[in-house]
């Protein structure tokens, strides 16, 4: 565990569940995201890793169990009370606001949620500087009045994260923030989330990259067809025969 | 020294909307110059009593492209329902300012309340923002495509309801008698007064809309529009943002209904049916998305297309309607293959 893991969970499911038809996601799944740190989550294609970080964020409803947030237990996950469990997420396909330049996609998230305040609210002040901010630590400040939609997918990877670090949460969920990078950005990726750690925040990603999981990660999560496989620190969880034999295949 | 125009400038490109596309390409330009310049020349050639008509016209429509822009452009809710909140505004209008003096002019009595014009006026707004409300909350558990229908289905009931509800509207006879706007003795009879209240309206409602785009609660609708989802996961309580948007959209429109009733001092359903708020549809489309300039170069194009096919040779008269579809139906269909944001837009749909 890192210096800058925290005691405690940040999140924690106790048998939750989830079925799409007659196929079984998330089947009574329990487990425990340590507070601070950097927690990854990986499986096979079809685990359940992004049904998890979506019933987590609200994304997909729970079909059972519950998941336990800043110590609060919810059957129900809003998406829209995200913020004030302070938690939040990126996309396995990236979701930006396609439209709208990549200065709005970071101001979007600054802004005022109560709608009476928000029609009242105009122009950027503190905002803006701190919109700056994110978009300077993604890189992205050169094209800040770029659409969205016409940033390099590697770009957009970025700017999807950095809509994220705006949220200035406590818990990060990123569904694949390393796919389809060249390995620059890779790099750029792994600086940021170190930097998340650091900081004391708790980052939960997924990714299908081992390099990168043994590199980064304190706290690992294996899924198999919706189950938890194994779980704890990484080194420990990668040399377990039956993590070698679902998953790696070696 | 900072000058009024430089802060104003300075807040224009600070704001998150861009009301008319920042990178103004030749198209742009020229859709401006040519429709502006089509109905300069229009005008002039028709004489002042046309301009009166024809810019009232383009008043009360431009009123309701503008608010269907917050909802259809702003928000991405494509909503075929518009036309039912004109008509219950222009209803309103009606039912409130006819008086008993009218009644011999009826074969059926409806109720009537003899109130002046500008008491009548904010109640048509708020009768439609009302239903809107109802219509709104059930609008809410649908999206995309469901969305669309089911605001197909309030058009339908809407326009069935003035036309079958016949106690309180009269039916397909109407209502006639209008009162024009007054103020004690003061009565804004003339062509003219009538344009400038008009566009007075006009200027009101595009200020409304300008300062609820140009919010942060306008980039909140601008990101709904582009994933719901999305702005939900960033704690953005969706459905009321909609509901919002949607009843302040629906409140312009039922005032553009109370001064078209107003105008016209007559109503029947036929104004209200589902064939023109697919006009409107598409003239919000044409203009472009997302854009208060490009709703009313839509409506400009919408009226000059109106009018000038009356001066189409060889058209006979009873094909003039007709013929200004297909022109329209045309213009969208080609404007969707080379030019999907609109004339003046910079969204897609």
């Amino acid at each position: 565990m890192s210096a800058a893991a925290r005691p405690g969970s940040a999140v924690e499911t106790i048998a939750i569940s989830k079925s799409f038809g007659g196929v079984t996601a998330v089947r009574d799944l329990s487990l425990s995201i340590p507070r601070g740190g950097v927690t990854s989550i990986v499986g096979p294609n079809g685990s359940g890793k992004s049904t998890l970080i979506n019933l987590l964020s609200g994304t997909l409803s729970l079909d059972g169990g519950i998941v336990v947030i800043g110590g609060r237990g919810l059957t129900v996950v809003k998406a829209h009370d995200n913020p004030s469990r302070s938690i939040t997420r990126t996309f396995q396909e990236i979701r930006l606001f396609d439209q709208m330049s990549a200065l709005d996609n970071i101001l979007v998230v600054l802004t005022e949620r109560r709608v009476a305040r928000a029609l009242v609210e105009r122009g950027r002040g503190a905002r803006g500087e701190r919109a700056r901010e994110i978009l300077e630590r993604v890189g992205l400040w050169e094209k800040r009045r770029a659409l969205a939609m016409d940033l390099s997918y590697g770009q957009r990877k970025l700017l999807e994260i950095g809509r994220a670090l705006a949220m200035d949460v406590d818990t990060y969920l990123l569904d694949e923030p390393f796919a389809g990078l060249f390995p620059a950005m890779v790099e750029q990726v792994k600086a940021i989330l170190a930097r998340m750690r650091d900081e004391g925040r708790t980052v939960v990603f997924v990714s299908h990259n081992m390099d990168i999981v043994r590199e980064l990660t304190d706290h690992l999560i294996v899924l198999d067809s919706g189950e938890l496989l194994a779980h704890g620190d990484a080194d420990d969880v990668l040399g377990r025969p039956e993590v070698i034999g679902a998953y790696l295949g070696f | 020294m900072t000058t009024g125009f430089s802060r104003l400038a300075a807040a224009a490109a600070r704001a998150p909307v861009v009301l008319v596309a920042s990178r103004r390409g030749n198209v742009e330009l020229w859709a401006n110059l040519v429709i502006l310049t089509w109905a300069g020349v229009f005008l002039l050639w028709q004489g002042p009593g046309f301009a009166l008509t024809v810019g009232t016209v383009f008043a009360i429509w431009a009123i309701l492209a503008v608010s269907l822009n917050l909802v259809v452009g702003f928000t991405g809710l494509l909503s075929i329902a518009h036309i039912g909140f004109f008509g219950i505004g222009a209803y309103a209008m009606a039912i409130l300012t006819s008086g008993t003096s009218y009644e011999e002019l009826r074969t059926d009595a409806i109720p009537t309340f003899g109130w002046p014009f500008f008491a009548a006026l904010p109640v048509s707004a708020v009768a439609a923002g009302l239903v809107a409300i109802a219509v709104g909350v059930v609008l809410n558990r649908f999206r995309d495509d469901i969305f669309v229908l089911v605001t197909f289905g309030f058009a339908i009931i809407s326009y069935s309801v003035f036309l079958n509800w016949a106690e309180l509207t009269r039916g397909a006879f109407g209502i006639h008698d209008i009162a024009r706007p007054a103020v004690g003795d003061l009565v804004l009879d003339s062509d003219a007064e009538f344009l400038a209240f008009a566009v007075l309206c006009l200027a009101l409602v595009s200020l409304v809309s300008w300062l609820v785009v140009s919010s942060s609660f306008g980039r909140v609708l601008l990101a709904i529009r582009e994933d719901e989802q999305a702005a939900e996961v960033f704690g953005y309580r969706v459905a009321r943002y909609k509901l919002v948007v949607w009843v302040i959209s629906a409140m312009m429109a039922g005032l553009a209904g109370g001064l078209f009733s107003s105008w016209a001092r007559f109503v029947d359903p036929y104004s209200f049916a589902l064939l023109e708020s697919i006009l409107l549809v598409s003239i919000v489309i044409i203009g472009g998305l997302a854009t208060i300039w490009g709703s009313l170069l839509g409506v400009m194009t919408f009226v000059l297309l109106e009018e000038g096919m009356r001066f189409v040779p060889f058209l006979p008269n009873e094909s003039i309607g007709q013929a200004r579809q297909a022109v329209l139906g045309v213009l969208l269909v080609l404007l969707m293959l080379f030019r999907p944001q609109g004339l003046v837009g910079r969204y897609r749909l």
